[in-house]
Order: C-alpha cells, then sequence, then structure tokens
C-alpha cells in the first residue's frame, strides 16, 4: 500500500534520513520505532511531502508521490496525525473536525461526528468548546478524529502515547486495533515498546536516520540483540 | 444638539472606508502573518481606478458598479503581487515580508503617477444622492447616509463568512498553523491568495467608496495607512467588531476634532490608543498573540562571538579608506559620506534593538528626530553650543525613550511595533501642529555647527569618529552580558525569568540605550544640515531604518550599518532619475527573493563558501 | 531532615474549575518526590504556583520555612530553586556552555554589565556544571543543533548553575528514548543524593518513577488522592483505577510486560 525506496532526507547539510526502504501492507499496523532524533518524525513528514526528501521516493498504492504538495497525499487518501498535536485551540471541536473533512472516499470507512463521538466519547461532551480548553489526552483523540475526517486509507499516527496518562494510551491502543478492524492501514511511530508490542503486526526499526530492522513483531523477539540495542526497555 | 449630531453622523460614514481597509489588513495579517505596508496602496488604488471606472460608466448603476469593479481590480492587482513578490519570500523568517510589501508601496506610487499623473483628483458626486438632508436644521448628505447604512452589511456579511462559513473556518485554521491545514489536504497556496484578494479589493472596495468625500491623491496611500494600523490595533487584530468599533471612535473623534480642538486633531488618535492599549493591551476584543511556532522557518540564529582578525583587517582597511575621503573625494563625497555615516548610527541603533532583543520597532524615528529636534529646540531658544546640544540630544533621545519604551513594552510582538509607530506619529503630530514652538511644517532653521567644526571636512571626521564610536559600542554592547541577557530575554523569556533575568526590564533598557544611540544620530544629522524639519520623525523614516535592517540581515551583527549604508548610497545615486521609486521599489523586492537572508547574510554565506570566513557547525 | 517545601491548603480556581483545591505536601531534604496523575489533573497548574508563574487563589507556598507564594519566577529562583521545563527552554542563539554562563551571569547579579565579554565569564565553572551533566564535550556546539535528550541535560546544568536547594521539574524525560530516560533520573538521583538538592518532578513514564522516587503522590481532578510509597501507590486501587490502567505501559513488579486489558479502564 505504501512503499518506501531509498528515501534520503536534509535539513540544510545535515542527512537525517539516509536510504530508508520499507513497505506498509494493506490492513496493517506498523510501528517505526527508534530513540528521539532517529528521524522517525521526519520520515512521517517526508511520506506527506512535508519535508521533501532528495533521492528516493515514496509510493502509495503503486502511485509515486514524491514531489507532489502535502495537500494533494492528503487528498489521495494519507491522513497525518501530527506529533505536538497541533490542534486548533481557538476552533472549536466541531470546527476542528470540520477542517478535516474531506469527500468520501471509495473502499474507505466515511466518517461523520457522530462516529467519531461514539470512538471518543470524551469528545462529545466537549463537541462546542474550544481547543485549548481540552485536556492534553482529549487533545489527542481529537488530532486523531480530525484526520479520521478526511475518511483516509492509511493513517500516520506520530507518537501517539507521548506525554498521555497510561489510562488514556490503552484507550488509545484500542481506538487503533478497532481502526485496523474497519480495514484501515496504519503506520505509527513509537518510543514505548509496550504499546507497539500491543497492537502492532510488524515493526521498522531507525537509528540516527537509517534502518536498523524491518520485520514481525515475532522476529524481533527473536533477536533480542537488535531490541537491546536500539530500544533498550 | 443638531451639530453635534450631524457630526456623529458624518464620523460615521468616514468610518466605513476605514473599516473596509482595516478589516482586510487585519484578515491578511491574522492568515499569512504578514504587516502589509502597501495596504494603503492598495486603497489608493481603489481611489484611482475607481475614478476611472466613474468617468466610463455611466448613472446610478455605474457609480455602485464602479465601486465594485474597483475593489474586484484591486483585489485582482493583489493577487498578482501575492504570486510574484510574496510567494517567493514565505518561507523568510518573520517579518521579512513586511520588507517586500515596502517594495510594493514604492512602486505602486510611480506606477500611479505614471498613470493618472501628479494632480490630485476630485471625485463625481453619487448619482441620485448629490443632495442633503436636514436632520434638526442641520444638513447631512445624502451619501454619508448610504454609507452609515451599507457599512454594517459589509461588516456582517465578512463576519459571516469568516465565523459560520467553511471557508471562514478554514482560515481561522490556517491563522494558527497552515502547514497543519495543508497535511489535512486543504490547498493552502490558494487560500492565502484568496484571503489576499479578499483583503485587497476591502481596500480598493474602501478607496472607491470614499471617492465622493475625498476624491484621489498621491499621499492617500501613508495618510491612511496610519489610521487603519490604529484602527487595528484599538480594535485588536483579527477582530472584525473590534476594527468596527474602533473605526467609528477613531472617525467620530477625528470630526470632533476638527471642530473643537483644530490644533490637535492628529495627536487625538494616537492619545486615544495609548489609552485603549495601556489598559488592555491587545486592544479591545483582540487575544494574546501566540507566537507563530508553526509554519516559521528560516535558519536558527548562529551564536556570535567577536570578530576574527581577517575580518577586523578588513573593517580597519575600510575605516582607512573612509578617512581618505577628504583627501581622495570631492566636497561633495564629505556630505554625501558624513549622511550616509548619520544614516548607519541611526541604523545600527534599531538593528541592536530588533536584533539582540526582537524588539521589532516601527517608530524609532521618533528618537533620531527627538534628538534632531532636541538639539535644534536648545540652540533655537537656549543659544546652546553645538557641543552641550550633541550631549543632550541623545539624553533627551533617551528619555523619551525611557517613556515610551516603558508603555510599549506593556505589549508584545505587533502591538509593540504598532506602539512604537504611534508614539512617533504622536512626536510628530505634536512638532507639526505646535507651530509656534517648533516652527511647524517649516522647521528649525539656522543650526550650525561651532565655528572650529563648520568646515565639511572637519564635520565629516567629527561624524566619522562618533558613528564608528557608537556602531563599535553597540557590537560591544552585543557581546557584553548585557546583551546576552536580552537575547536570553529574545530566545526564551520563560527560561530567562526562571534564571532571574527581568525580561522586561532588560527590554527597557535596550530600548533606552537604542533610543540614545538614535539621538546622538539625529543630534549629528542637525548640525550636519543646519536645519530639522518634521519628516524626520515621519513613518516613513523609521521605514527606512526598519526596511535597511532587513535588508542588511537582521540575524547579523553587522546588518544594521552595511544595511543603512546600501540603501543611502543606492538612494542618492537613483534619486537622480524621474521614477526613482519605481527602481528603488523593484530592488528592494529583488533583494528580498534573491537574499532572504539579507545583504549580510548572504555575503557570509559567500565568504564561508570561498573559505574566507569559517563555516558554521552543521545542523543534525 | 526538615522540611525544604511546605505547601499548605495549596488552591486555584479558573472560573468555577478547581484545577488545584487544596493540595498540602512537604519535601524533605534529599528527598526525590514524584507528582503523577492523569492529563488535567494539575500537575502543571500545581508546578506553575510553585514556580511563581500563576498566583494561588488560595493557600501558602514555603521555602526553608520562608513564604514564597506570590513571588515572580525569578525572585523564587533567587531563593535556591531551579526548574526545568517540560518543553526545554534553552537559548537557541547561543552555543551550549553560554547557556550555562547566562545563568551564572545571571547569579552574580552582572546582566546590566556592558564592559567585559559574556563568553569569557565564568567559563571554568560552566564546564564544570556540564561535566557533571556529561555534555562537556558539547560545549562549545551551537544549541540549536542538539538532539533533544542533549537539550534535556543541557536544561538541567543550567538549573544546577546557581546551587539550588530545590529542583522542580516538569516531565524531565518526556520526549525522550527509553534508556536516556533512565539515564537521566540516574543522573538526577546522582545529584540529589551527592548535593543535598531536593528534588520535586512530574512524569508519565512509570518505569521511571517506580525506578527512581523516594515517594509518589497522586492528583485527580485537583486533589491528593495519594501519598505513599513506590509500592504503595502501586498498590492503590484508586490510583490504578484513574491512572495506571491495567499495566501495560510499564514493567510490572514481577513477571513480563502484559498486554492491554479491554474490558477495564474508563469509556
Amino acid at each position: 500500500m505504501l512503499e518506501l525506496s531509498n528515501v534520503n532526507a536534509f535539513y540544510g547539510k545535515a542527512h537525517v534520513l539516509n536510504d530508508l526502504s520499507f513497505e506498509v501492507g494493506r490492513g496493517k499496523v506498523v510501528a517505526l520505532l527508534g530513540r528521539n532524533g532517529a528521524g522517525k518524525t521526519t520520515t512521517m513528514k517526508s511520506i506527506m511531502q512535508m519535508v521533501q526528501p532528495r533521492g528516493g521516493s515514496v509510493s502509495y498504492q503503486g502511485q509515486n508521490i514524491t514531489g507532489w504538495a502535502p495537500h494533494r497525499v492528503a487528498k489521495a487518501g494519507l491522513g497525518y496525525v501530527p506529533e505536538e498535536r497541533r490542534i486548533f485551540t481557538q476552533l472549536t471541536v466541531l470546527e476542528n473536525l470540520e477542517v478535516g473533512r474531506q469527500p468520501p472516499r471509495d473502499g474507505c470507512v466515511t466518517w461523520s461526528e457522530e462516529m467519531l463521538f461514539e470512538l471518543f466519547p470524551n469528545l462529545a461532551e466537549r463537541r462546542g468548546n474550544r481547543g485549548k480548553a481540552l485536556s492534553g489526552g482529549e487533545q489527542q483523540m481529537l488530532t486523531i478524529a480530525r484526520t479520521l475526517m478526511g475518511n483516509p486509507a492509511l493513517v500516520l499516527l506520530d507518537e501517539p502515547s507521548e506525554g498521555i496518562a497510561p489510562v488514556i494510551v490503552e484507550q488509545m491502543a484500542r481506538v487503533i486495533l478497532q481502526l485496523k478492524q474497519e480495514g484501515l492501514t496504519v503506520l505509527l511511530s513509537e518510543q514505548n515498546l509496550h504499546f507497539a508490542q500491543a497492537v502492532a503486526d510488524s515493526v521498522v526499526i531507525i537509528e540516527s536516520g537509517t534502518q536498523k530492522f524491518a520485520g514481525s513483531l515475532a522476529a524481533l523477539q527473536a533477536q533480542p540483540e537488535i531490541r537491546d540495542a536500539y530500544l533498550s526497555v | 444638539m443638531g451639530l453635534f449630531l450631524a457630526q456623529l453622523l458624518t464620523g460615521l460614514a468616514n468610518a466605513g472606508a476605514l473599516f473596509m481597509v482595516a478589516s482586510g489588513l487585519s484578515l491578511i495579517f491574522g492568515v499569512t502573518r504578514i504587516v502589509n505596508f502597501a495596504h494603503g496602496s492598495f486603497y489608493m488604488l481603489g481611489a484611482y481606478v475607481g475614478y476611472t471606472l466613474m468617468q466610463v460608466l455611466p448613472g446610478m448603476v455605474g457609480f455602485w458598479g464602479a465601486i465594485l469593479l474597483a475593489g474586484i481590480i484591486v483585489g485582482l492587482i493583489g493577487v498578482i503581487v501575492e504570486i510574484c513578490v510574496l510567494r517567493p519570500v514565505y518561507s523568510a523568517p518573520e517579518l521579512f515580508q513586511l520588507v517586500a510589501t515596502f517594495g510594493v508601496i514604492l512602486v505602486i506610487q510611480d506606477l500611479t503617477l505614471m498613470i493618472w499623473g501628479a494632480e490630485d483628483l476630485l471625485g463625481p458626486r453619487a448619482p441620485g444622492l448629490k443632495g442633503v438632508v436636514r436632520i434638526l436644521d442641520e444638513p447631512v448628505p445624502q451619501y454619508d447616509l448610504a454609507l452609515i447604512a451599507i457599512t454594517p452589511f459589509v461588516a456582517f456579511a465578512l463576519w459571516y463568512l469568516i465565523s459560520k462559513t467553511r471557508v471562514g473556518i478554514l482560515v481561522r485554521a490556517a491563522t494558527q498553523d497552515r502547514e497543519m491545514v495543508g497535511a489535512l489536504g486543504v490547498n493552502q497556496s490558494w487560500l492565502f491568495t484568496g484571503v489576499f484578494f479578499l483583503g485587497c479589493a476591502l481596500a480598493g472596495l474602501g478607496g472607491a467608496v470614499q471617492l465622493p468625500k475625498g476624491g484621489a491623491d498621491l499621499l492617500m496611500d501613508f495618510n491612511i495607512l496610519t489610521s487603519v494600523f490604529v484602527v487595528v490595533v484599538i480594535g485588536g487584530m483579527g477582530s472584525l467588531p473590534g476594527a468596527y468599533l474602533a473605526a467609528v471612535i477613531i472617525s467620530v473623534l477625528n470630526v470632533f476634532g476638527v471642530s473643537y480642538m483644530p490644533q490637535s486633531t492628529l495627536v487625538l488618535m494616537f492619545v486615544v490608543m495609548v489609552v485603549v492599549l495601556i489598559f488592555r493591551p491587545f486592544g479591545l476584543f483582540g487575544k494574546e498573540e501566540v507566537a507563530g511556532e508553526h509554519g516559521q522557518v528560516g535558519e536558527p540564529e548562529r551564536p556570535i562571538k567577536p570578530a576574527g582578525l581577517r575580518v577586523r583587517m578588513l573593517v580597519l582597511a575600510g575605516l582607512v579608506l573612509l578617512g581618505l575621503i577628504p583627501v581622495l573625494g570631492s566636497n561633495f563625497a564629505e556630505v554625501l559620506a558624513t549622511d550616509i555615516l548619520i544614516f548607519c548610527l541611526f541604523a545600527a541603533s534599531l538593528h541592536f534593538m530588533l536584533g539582540q532583543g526582537g524588539l521589532v520597532s516601527f517608530g524609532h524615528a521618533a528618537f533620531f528626530g527627538g534628538g534632531a529636534y532636541v538639539a535644534a529646540l536648545l540652540v533655537t531658544y537656549a543659544d546652546t553650543p553645538m557641543e552641550l546640544a550633541m550631549v543632550l540630544a541623545p539624553l533627551g533621545a533617551g528619555l523619551a525613550a525611557v517613556v515610551i519604551g516603558w508603555v510599549c513594552l506593556r505589549s508584545t510582538g505587533v502591538y509593540f511595533a504598532m506602539l512604537t509607530l504611534a508614539f512617533a506619529q504622536l512626536l510628530w503630530s505634536l512638532v507639526f501642529q505646535w507651530g509656534d514652538i517648533t516652527g511647524g511644517d517649516d522647521g528649525l532653521v539656522n543650526i550650525w555647527p561651532s565655528a572650529w567644526a563648520s568646515s565639511n571636512t572637519v564635520f565629516f571626521y567629527l561624524a566619522l569618529v562618533i558613528c564608528v564610536g557608537g556602531i563599535l559600542l553597540l557590537r560591544h554592547a552585543a557581546h557584553s552580558p548585557f546583551g546576552y541577557a536580552l537575547r536570553a530575554a529574545r530566545d526564551s523569556a520563560r527560561q530567562a525569568e526562571a534564571m532571574g533575568i527581568h525580561t522586561k526590564r532588560i527590554q527597557w533598557v535596550a530600548f533606552a540605550f537604542a533610543g540614545a544611540m538614535a539621538g546622538i544620530a539625529g543630534g549629528l544629522f542637525v548640525f550636519s544640515k543646519g536645519s530639522v524639519f518634521p519628516n524626520e520623525l515621519e513613518i516613513a523614516r523609521s521605514f527606512d531604518a526598519l526596511i535597511v535592517v532587513f535588508l542588511g540581515g537582521v540575524k547579523t551583527l553587522s546588518g544594521g550599518w552595511v544595511g543603512g549604508a546600501s540603501f543611502e548610497a543606492v538612494k542618492d545615486y537613483l534619486t537622480r532619475f524621474e521614477y526613482w521609486r519605481l527602481a528603488l521599489g523593484l530592488l528592494i523586492i529583488g533583494v528580498v527573493i534573491l537574499a532572504p537572508e539579507g545583504i549580510v547574510g548572504s555575503l557570509r554565506k559567500l565568504g564561508e563558501r570561498i573559505g574566507f570566513l569559517n563555516a558554521a557547525e552543521d545542523k543534525r | 531532615m526538615s522540611a525544604v517545601l511546605t505547601v499548605e491548603h495549596l488552591s486555584r480556581a479558573f472560573g468555577a474549575i478547581k484545577a488545584v483545591d487544596d493540595v498540602s505536601f512537604s519535601l524533605e531534604q534529599g528527598e526525590l518526590l514524584a507528582l503523577i496523575g492523569p492529563n488535567g489533573a494539575g500537575k502543571s497548574t500545581c508546578f506553575n504556583m510553585l514556580m511563581g508563574q500563576l498566583k494561588p487563589t488560595g493557600g501558602l507556598v514555603r521555602l526553608n520555612g520562608e513564604k514564597i507564594t506570590g513571588l515572580a519566577p525569578r525572585q523564587i529562583w533567587r531563593k535556591g530553586v531551579g526548574r526545568t521545563f517540560q518543553i526545554t527552554a534553552t537559548y537557541s542563539s547561543m552555543t551550549v556552555v553560554e547557556n550555562v554562563q547566562m545563568s551564572l551571569i545571571s547569579h552574580h547579579r552582572r546582566i546590566y554589565s556592558m564592559l567585559p565579554y559574556a563568553h569569557r565569564l565564568y567559563r571554568a565553572r560552566a564546564l564544570a556544571l556540564l561535566d557533571t551533566v556529561g555534555m562537556a564535550d558539547q560545549a562549545d556546539r551551537h544549541c540549536a543543533v542538539l538532539a533533544y535528550g542533549d537539550l534535556k541535560r543541557l536544561e538541567l546544568a543550567v538549573a544546577l548553575a546557581h546551587e539550588p536547594k530545590l529542583l522542580l521539574m516538569d516531565e524531565p524525560t518526556a520526549g525522550m528514548a527509553p534508556r536516556e530516560r533512565i539515564a537521566l533520573m540516574q543522573l538526577t538521583a546522582d545529584i540529589v543524593r551527592d548535593q543535598g538538592v531536593s528534588c520535586l518532578f512530574t512524569e508519565h513514564d512509570m518505569d521511571v518513577v517506580f525506578a527512581h522516587a523516594h515517594r509518589i503522590m497522586v492528583l485527580n481532578r485537583g486533589q491528593l488522592i495519594a501519598n505513599g510509597t513506590v509500592d504503595e501507590i502501586r498498590n492503590n486501587p484508586q490510583v490504578q483505577e484513574v491512572y495506571l490502567g491495567g499495566g501495560m505501559l510499564f514493567n510490572p513488579a514481577d513477571g513480563p510486560a502484559g498486554t492491554p486489558e479491554r474490558e477495564t479502564g474508563h469509556a
């Protein structure tokens, strides 16, 4: 469904991604693991073309999307949930959802506000509140809900568990599994291996912008030395 | 009572055009974060285009059609400007774009002059609304009543568009985080262009709609700009109801001012603004501005270090060359070099405050002109010798900066910038309208240097020593603990406060220091010219300094004086031609697009590439 | 042992909402105390009141017996309180060592001095502080190019510059990798032990909290619902319900990592 081949990215002269190549299969949940600064967010942004890769290509459903404008990538069916939440704090919950709204897409769930409120009951009570009045956990839910309004086929979740109370993180994990059941494909970046283990089918590990491992969870368990070297739990 | 009501109605009618222009400016700023200096120019274009259309289209339908068409045409011109001038520089550091819009002002000024000529145009009266209505025996023009009726509809339509429609939601979302809006599938380039169209169209509409009351002339752009800034700031950036209310307050106040306090009409507006901002630092309906953390890119500023030996030798060589001007050059060269030196010190003082302190002032001329007037007044009324006057000039300017800084620093960001502009205008209007003391428009003349310094050559050396000394002092201050603390307050006020630094106070001291340094330049200026006029306090003077700081490079230590020297030299050359504004405007736009890090920033890059300077550390 | 920090009936309301409601606790010298709780429980509000960024609507904060409620952050800093931020706040236009020097310059009350070169002042002391946090080798790097974990360590060095009696750390390991988290908290624990500093910190990473905190307090809806040792908190059913959940996200006291309990947790 999504394929990166030899993706390289730079900030100025600094080489932040080095020949990344991996695939995300349809309907799978893939976890991108690595330390902070390993290049996880840059990978996400390179897929969205918010950072333009220099060299290599990103293809989505067989189409080369390298060099597209981010809004075009989003329209093609990729939904991006950024790390720092970035909700529109001056807008209400409903208005935030409106920003994310896109026309229905063939073969994907068409989300309505009510379906999302079912998925995130906390948001339902807050629909008229401004974004800034929400707690950190509610903001995280709103970012996901906002992206789902675009009826994406593939969701990029950047560090969904960061800075959130354990109980809410568990709720997040249930939501991801539910999305998978609905047929969505998910690529999430994580530092928390526990969380990744709970939701992911396979993992990609990167370190200093270089890919160190790609395979199933079971394969990773079989190679504890890799896990210890790059994840160190 | 009747007169009172009639005046109130006139004020309300005047508020219409002002509101339209102000809401356009506010809208553009909200979404693009660009302070559009050229907004007054679009207003002016609206008037000229509307005038021409009214000559062609007949009757009542033609009149109103011309107004609408003028709005659309100006909106389209705005689109051209946005696509050609602003799109290439959206990724430049914050506020850099305003330099480009300044270039646009100059270009539009000369193009208007070319097309419509220098003569003022008298606007036609509205067909069918030429008469007056008697209200309590006072004549009120019918057209005024029409304007009073129309404005709320425009305001309501705008409010509805922004608060209730999907487009409005997208616009508000983009105001906060445009990159994210893009990542959610919205084509933000077109959203920007659309907002620019709407904002400029509103300005054009404002220009056309006031034709029957005011006509069209070439000074309209700057004249409206100050009022519009004041309206937007009083109402609160981004607030439509605020803009409407403020437009009404200012317009009504102006009408009453003309009748009851003709000596202080210009001052009044700024006094109101200062009072409002003292109680509500973000305007009547404004919210505290959250610095845009997203969507602003550009390289992080580098650590500073004292110049290396090579650069010092280069500077020394340059100074020796400068010192040889009287020997090698003409009398004219001496005078020109003196002018440039003084301007460089002025620019460097602003650069210190802006670059190191992050304090963007739109009114730094207050202290340059202030210093000049302090010296001139002392000479005129107290026969003060030049030496003493030149010492008291920076003291006076510094003192003014202490007071003005205290008020302005209650706000931050664009509000701070607007407040400084307001105070500069306040000083300007004081000087302009208080003719008995300041000579008003005629200025103060016959202020000559002491006998020993009266030759051009001696005065040149005096200026050289003072200005170079001042610039070096500013530069050293940047390397001192004071400069570091100032930078700390700018980089992270949160951390600075948590390490015992009183950030507001350090900024206050920096403001006063920069003001005093500008005062030195002002004092020198008076004695070099022998006279001073109110235009040394003018908004255009402040903008000159601001533009050169950006052109020179904010994120460098030498941007101020390098920009100042280049700008003055180029301007001196270009003003020999008829359409010099056009050329200068295009040149500024060119520099903005080609060298977004300013002259020094780009030269530094070049120097590193050819190995003259040590390269900066690579980012990870 | 004596209390370094005493908090009595601290409260803060935003309109009708009580963000912090009658919170009282004390912090002993040399103690490493964790404050945990769900997002929006009032941890940040509480922290901001301790540091002076927010005025309490009621209650008292004492530092070594002296009332500091209502003082500005910079005044509280001068009384010997250092802090690190949840989202790092450093001077990005300076080098690493200059960040620390800035704190030392302020500590020696020389921020208004215009004569010396700032980058030459207190450099040796600043380097020693960087050495404490293992950043000496990066002293002359540009702060803007540092990795996030290094910024966090730099912030700690900056906070230690004026030899504080009390350290307040708001989510010190947020955004760091697991190994870095443990290392940073180990470093903090060492500093607390060696220098007799007291430390109060908030944290979401339970591995970090359980491994290093001497004592834990739990805040929920503005109220302190638990205050005790690691084991007491871990086994407190109320804390499990409002905060810890099914234990999917941290290493349990015994046995391997758990899987999420799909039925528990609030809906």
